[in-house]
Formats: structure tokens, sequence, C-alpha cells
């Protein structure tokens, strides 16, 4: 296997500054060179030293999900090694192209880490395991049949020999990988399946250089930018004057659409940047605003000749034939990421014609052809070193806008490394937000109170049309506009999705579950229409659910997990709702209180997940924790206004995060079925939301149909 | 030239005296353990001990540490793990981990001064904000550490 040079030259350089720990996981090629006997490649995935240290290479990124660890686990499972032993690194970007794509996607989103790997990274532990085995006995001269791997250890059950993985690892490499493997029954597994500590934490709590930040290179500068506040804007004029007096500024970068100040330290860089004057074309959306939006998101309501993303049955004539038809429209408001880690990149265009990227992404892959585009070459002589992600949640996967401006400013300073980074402002104000939608929703109850009709329009700007328009349907579909509704579980003879694809200029992106709105505007309705036909919204719900459906189960599960019925203490109140996404079923009990000033209170929240299998236990109960804490601000206070074009908001003080005095108490309850692979990262976001504002209605009467909550008076009238 | 004292040693550095401290110790002294987030103090990811106290370095000047002992996420521990990073890795604390330098500074200086807090301890001193939602597990990481079993996350209704 080859390293790049640059890769030792960061090792030596980063070594000098935050110690060897953090690099020797992020480059054990690099270290093994310094530590005398070689490792060796026994396949792609897998790394193993004389010493039976086993590194495993992990292709997807980590964002504090636990793919990094879980994928490993799946692939020491297969492998039997020691876990003690175990060590991971990211795959390089280079290497990954120049190897026809050995390592599958990149691509970390969508809940996708485990689920779509799982199979090859699973394959590649169970063949690396049979080549040792094979190069065991043929060492032996005996029949590969009359020996078994356990533990990192090979053994002759004849003759009672053994052989260490390490001790064999050479030989294997050199065997031809078996044609097919046999994979382990989930009921067997040792090392998958239990709740192994993630293997990047300890570098973590030191404090150590991995995240993209932190990045340290010989004579590197920093970049502050500015880009125009009003989105698709461009730089007009710049008089840069003061600031390129300032101390310690190199250079002021103009582009199309951004100012960036290079700068000896990033402070100085961001100092100098708020002293250069630039004019900004605001490219005719100077005036757009919330209300204009809004107006659009209407007009697309109003639209009589949308496409369906749905249509059973005949909608009009259940609606007609109904014995009772509710009524109701909801909205949601932008959002921002705000990923703790504001965007960053650093980029270094080497005299040779090589260049080097740091960065913190979704995907490796994608960084790397952003990078391609903007510097003008070829994949191969670019490296993407991936550094750990200080949040992710959507934000730093198919745009990579932070790549192309990283690259941009180090061909402003040829020769020397620029490390990016935006400021907390300029990552609030130019995100790819979730987006703003409005949708309405008619529904028939016939006279025993089931469900028999319902129709929905969505009007919502579509992610996909700017960031991968061939995603969309030839209609101009896309699921994340539509879900919840496209897919709604419920058995519904007569049920119509129309869709409205309405864009307005406000970049909008997946954030966290994309489309998780649509799960808060049906459950929440559903409850809605439960109250109508006077039925308990469990019950109502289970009706609606064919018997084996994995809606069913979870709510079924989470119904007696939170005690659904029992008698809760004075003023709390219960919320329930289901959600189905990301390859998984979650269904959540929310318990909340509302003082008489209106102050809402949750308490307690228990949600029921079915993935299918789960590979870490602790990880899938610390995502449903993760979902809850970053559904919660959105229901309480988070929202994006747009005014003069721009976005209002630009720090934690006008866009709060939940503190840890408003964190309820979470039970994860993992009901893993068996037989699909579903993910963890997002699917607990979608009942959050509904479960939470149905158990605010249960406790005020008050139906809670747009957020965020401050703007709504729940107090007692 | 200012003299500063990080993590127990003597650092001399040629910057502006506003310059928050963040800056000073990210860019100019090489640790970059203590984070940027917002720069207004909102969040805590930049929280170091300065005098023993848990103090938000970026919006404090630099000049304003002269003089005073100032400890990083790098020098929490003089060897090894401190206490409080073993209890973040046994109780699984971080998930991205970027705020958590800083929220394991602030109980640090928390628990300094409060060996076995509260509820309403932890409420009132670790403001600190964390975008993966982890609050639990500090909760729980900081009783156990207090010699406590974890207590209820959530306030009684």
């Amino acid at each position: 296997m080859t390293i790049a040079l640059s890769r030792r030259e960061f090792l030596k350089v980063s070594a000098a500054v935050g110690g060897g720990l953090a690099l020797e996981f992020r480059f054990p090629v690099a270290a093994r060179a310094a530590g005398g006997a070689a490792a060796t490649e026994v396949n792609a995935w897998i790394v193993i030293h004389p010493d039976d240290r086993v590194v495993i290479r992990i292709a997807r990124s980590e964002m504090g999900q636990g793919t990094y660890t879980a994928l490993a686990q799946l692939v020491a499972e297969e492998l039997d090694c020691d876990w003690a032993k175990v060590s991971a690194e990211f795959a390089s970007p280079n290497e990954h192209i120049r190897r026809n794509r050995i390592w599958g996607s990149m691509s970390t989103g969508g809940s996708q880490g485990v689920r779509s790997s799982q199979d090859y990274v699973r394959k590649a532990g169970a063949s690396a395991r049979e080549m040792l085995i094979t190069a065991a006995a043929a060492r032996w001269k005996v029949p590969a049949a009359e020996c078994t791997a356990e533990s990192g250890v090979i053994s002759h059950g004849p003759t009672r020999r053994k052989l260490r993985y390490g001790q064999v690892a050479a030989e294997a490499a050199k065997l031809a990988p078996p044609k097919e493997v046999k994979l382990r029954d989930p009921r067997d597994w040792k090392i998958a399946g239990k709740p192994m500590h993630r293997l990047d934490i300890p570098d973590k709590v030191l404090g150590k250089p991995v995240f993209g930040v932190d990045v340290a290179l010989p004579g590197m500068l920093h970049a502050s930018i500015a880009q125009c506040p009003v989105f698709g804007g461009k730089v007009m004029r710049v008089d840069a004057g003061e600031a390129q007096k300032m101390r310690g500024v190199k250079k002021v970068v103009r582009e199309e659409s951004f100012v960036a100040v290079v700068a000896d330290s990033w402070w100085r860089a961001n100092e100098a940047l708020k002293r250069v004057k630039v004019e900004w074309d605001t490219g005719g959306n100077g005036s757009a605003s919330n209300e204009t939006i809004a107006a659009m998101l209407r007009e697309g309501l109003a639209d009589t000749r949308l496409p369906q993303a749905r249509k059973l049955g005949d909608v009009q004539a259940g609606l007609a034939a109904a014995a009772k038809v509710v009524e109701a429209e909801y909205r949601s408001p932008y959002l921002s990421h705000a990923t703790m880690e504001p965007q960053t990149c650093t980029a270094w265009l080497k005299p040779e014609g090589f260049l080097e990227v740091w960065t913190s992404t979704q995907n490796g892959e994608a960084s790397m052809a952003a990078a391609a585009e903007v510097a003008g070459l070829p994949l191969d002589k670019i490296e993407v070193h991936k550094m750990m992600l200080g949040g992710g949640f959507g934000r730093r996967g198919q745009s990579q806008d932070f790549v192309r401006q990283g690259v941009a400013i180090a061909k402003a300073v040829p020769g020397v490394p620029v490390k990016l980074m935006w400021s907390r402002d300029e990552d609030m104000q130019h995100d790819f937000y979730r987006p703003a939608s409005i949708v309405r929703m008619k529904a028939g109850l016939d006279a025993q109170g089931n469900l028999v009709a319902m129709h929905t329009t969505i009007a919502c700007p579509s992610i996909q049309k700017v960031l991968n328009p061939a995603a969309l349907s030839k209609d101009g579909i896309e699921l994340s506009a539509v879900r919840s509704f496209s897919d709604m579980p419920y058995a519904v003879a007569n049920q119509q999705v129309d869709y409205a694809m309405r864009n307005g200029h406000v970049p909008v992106g997946n954030w966290r579950a994309p489309g998780q709105q649509n799960a808060f505007y049906r459950e929440c309705f559903i409850d809605e229409l439960a109250a109508a036909a006077g039925r308990d919204p469990v019950e109502f719900r289970l009706a609606m659910l064919k018997d084996g459906d994995k809606n069913r189960l979870v709510l079924e599960a989470v119904a007696k997990a939170a005690g659904w019925g029992a008698a809760l203490p004075a003023g709390v109140h219960r919320g329930v709702a289901v959600g189905d996404g990301f390859g998984s079923y979650a269904a959540m009990v929310a318990e909340v209180s509302v003082d008489a000033a209106g102050a809402p209170r949750v308490h307690r929240i228990v949600v029921a997940i079915d993935s299918g299998y789960v590979v870490n236990p602790d990880t899938c109960r610390a995502q449903a924790e993760s979902n809850v804490v970053y559904g919660l601000g959105s229901i309480l206070y988070q929202e994006i206004n747009v005014k003069d074009g721009r976005v209002v908001e630009s720090n934690f003080h006008d866009f709060p995060l939940p503190r840890i005095d408003e964190m309820p108490k979470v039970e994860a309850v993992l009901v893993p079925t068996g037989g699909f692979w579903g993910g963890h990262g997002e699917p607990a976001i979608l009942p959050l939301v509904p479960a939470v504002c149905n158990a605010l209605s249960a406790a005020t009467g008050k139906r809670v149909r747009s957020l965020p909550l401050k703007h709504q008076d729940l107090g007692q009238a | 030239m200012l003299k500063l004292n990080v993590n127990g040693r003597t650092r001399t550095v040629d910057v502006e005296p506003e310059m928050p401290l963040l800056w000073v110790l990210r860019d100019h002294l090489e640790l970059p353990g203590t984070k940027y987030a917002c720069g207004i103090a909102a969040c805590g990811a930049c929280t170091v001990h300065v005098d023993g106290e848990a103090v938000r370095s970026c919006t404090l000047p630099v000049s304003a540490a002269v003089g005073r002992k100032i400890v990083t996420i790098e020098g929490l521990s003089e060897k090894g793990l401190h206490r409080i990073q073993k209890a973040w890795i046994e109780h699984e604390v971080p998930q991205c981990g970027y705020c958590q330098t800083g929220i394991i500074m602030s109980a640090a200086a928390l628990l300094a001064k409060i060996p076995t807090p509260t509820d309403e301890d932890i409420d009132r001193t670790m403001t600190n904000l964390c975008r993966c939602g982890t609050y639990t597990r500090v909760r729980k990481a900081i009783h156990a550490l207090g010699g406590q079993s974890a207590a209820p996350a959530a306030k009684k209704g």
C-alpha cells in the first residue's frame, strides 16, 4: 500500500502540536513506518500488525453518530479478532478513486452509514478471516477445514497448534480472497450487537486535534469569509484599504460571491474582515422576506394542477361521502443546522501541482470532486483528509460550499496552506436550511369514526432541485418533500398527496431527517382526527395499522413501556406519534406539562425503535437522546427568519439551543425484529415533534399547528 | 510581549492585548483543544480555567489573563486521563465531541467547588451548549464523580 508523502508530513507536524495518540489512530500507516515492523493490508478494510493490532478502515464519516465504531464492530465480528486490539482510520479518498472506489460509498447521510455498507464490510471481515485461516493451514500443511479462528488466534484442533493473526497476515495477504463467504447469524454476534466503547471518544475528551478546525501545518495561514448577505448576490466593489494595513493580514481575496481575509491568525483575519467595505449586488432578492416566502408557498397551495405524490382510491368521493370532514393547515419555518464546529476547510495547493484538503465532511468523495472542480486538477492530484466532524446533521454532505471556497482561497496564495473557518454569524446566515413549508390537510371520517379519506397539499421548497436535480422524479417530486404522506402506513382507502414545489432564493438542504416536518403535520393531524372521532390516539392509529406492520409493533411497544393510559402526576399530559423512515420504525410517547404562564416543559420521552438489527445499543440510545434535543429546540424557539433578502438570526442568542436544564428523561426501547437493517441517526426525530405537540394539546386544549412555540400562547385563558 | 501562565508553564506571546484568550491558545500557543463556536460567550465551547474559575475564553482579552493561572483541557491532567475524562469515556458522554472539552472544563470547576453537586447545582453551572444533546450523560457522569448514582434527569412536573 502506498502512503502519500503529505500524510507523513502532517503526522510530523501535528504530532509536535498535539501528541501522538490522536494521530496514531488516524494515520496508523505512518505510525507503522516509525514503529519498525511492517503491517500488512490483508484487504482494503483490514490492516494487521505483527503484534496483532488490527486497523479497520472506515469509509463513512464520523460526526458523533457512532458509525466509525459500529462499522469497525461489524468487520471485527466477522474477522473474529481481539476487540481490545482494534483501532480505526478513515479510508483515503484519493486511494479510493485510484483503487476504483474500493470502499463503496463515502457518503454519510440518511442514517445510511451502517445499513447500506453492513453487507460489504462484514464480507470484508469474513473474507480476511478465511484468508488468515488458509495461510495458517498452509504453513502447518494441514487442510484449512481442520482449522478454526477465534479472537485473533487460529487453531489446528488435531495438533493443538496455534498461530496469531499477526504471524500469518503477510502470507494471508498474498492469497486470492474467497469467492463467497458465509456471514454470521446476528444471534451469534460477540462484538457486534454489544455496547462497545466508541473508538473516537478518548481523543475527543483529551482535546486532541481531531476536528477540521484543529488542522495545523507549517506556515499555515488563516482565513475568515464574508459572503453576500442576500443569497445569490455577488461582490460589486471592495475597499480593503484599512484591512490590508492591519497586523498579520496577508491578503484580501475577492471572488464572485465572497470576500475573504487571509492572515496569520484567525482572529486577525476576522477582525480585518469586519473592516473590509463591500458593496454587494443583491441580484434582485433584496426584498424577499417571511411574507413573500409565505405568499409563494400559499400560491403553491392554490395551484390546481399539482403533481401527485400519492393517489389511492378517490379522495373527493371519499370526502363527499364522509360523515365528518376535518381540515387544518400546518406550517414550519426555515431552520439552521448550527453545527457546533463552523464550516471549515484547509487547502494547500503545492508547487508540484498536488492539492491537499483537510475538512470536516460528510462525504470525502464529494469533497474531492468539489476541490477538483475549483482547482482544475484531476482527482488523482488531490487528497482529502477526512477529519472528525464537530456535528454534521446534513450540513456537510451534498453542498461542499466550504470546500469550494477553501480551495479558491488557497489558489490565491499558492504554495501556502490556508485554513478557512467561518464565523458563527456566517455559518448561521449561509446555511442550506431545513425548508420552510405549509401543508393543508383535509380528511373524512365515517359514521363510526374511521378515517376514510385524506387529501394533503404540500407547499415546500425542493432540496434536490439545487443539490442534485437527478434525484427528482419526472414530475419534480422528491421524497423529502412528501415523505410521511406519500408513504403513510395507515390503511386509508382514499388518499391524495399533491406537491407544490416552490423554491424561492433561500438555499435549502438536508437537515436531520430531511422532511421531518411532514411527520409533525401528519401525526398532529391524526391526533386531531382521533379527537374528532372521540377515540384514543393510540387505538385510533392501531386500528389503521395491519397486523405485522412494524409501525404497529413499535407503537404497541412504546404504549406499553410508557404506560399509556395509566395515571400521571397532576398537570402532566401525554402525547403519542409514529414515524418511520431511514430504514427504521419509531414510535414515541411524550409527557409534558404547561405552567399557568404557558411555559411548556417536556419531562419524559419514551421511544421504541425497530431497526432490524442493533450493532451498538449504547450509541443507538445516544442517538435517540440526540434526536430528542435536536427536535426540542425546533419545537420551543428555533426559527430562521428572512428580512430584506437575508437571514435575521446570527448566533446562539437568537437561535438558541436547549441547555441541560431543559433535557427530558429519555428512555429508548430497542425492539429489533431482525431481517432488515435500519438507521439510528435520524428516525427518532420523526415522532418527537408531533408527540410533544400532541401532549401539549392534551395539556392545554390548544392545537399546535405552527412552530416554534414561542409564538403561541399556551397559557390558560 | 505578554507573559502567560498556561498549564503550569510560562509562555510568551507577541499579540494584541485585546485578542481574546481563545485565539492566543488556539493559533499562537498550539493548544487546539479549546474550541470556538460562538465568539459571544453563549455556548461555552471555549471554557478554560482562569485561577480555578471556569471562564469563556472567546470574550476574555488576553491582557486580562496576564498574571493568572490558565488551565486548558490539555493541562487538566498532568499525566494521563483526569478522572473526569475517565468518567466521560466510561459513560460514553461525547457524540461529535466538539463541545466536550469545554463541558469537561466546566464540570471540573464545578466538582472542585462542590464535590457532590445536586441536579440544581448542575443546572445552574453546566450551561454549555451541546448540539448533539449529550446532557443526560453529562449529568450522569457528574453524579457518578460526585459519588452519587444518577439522579432523575427531569424535574417533577
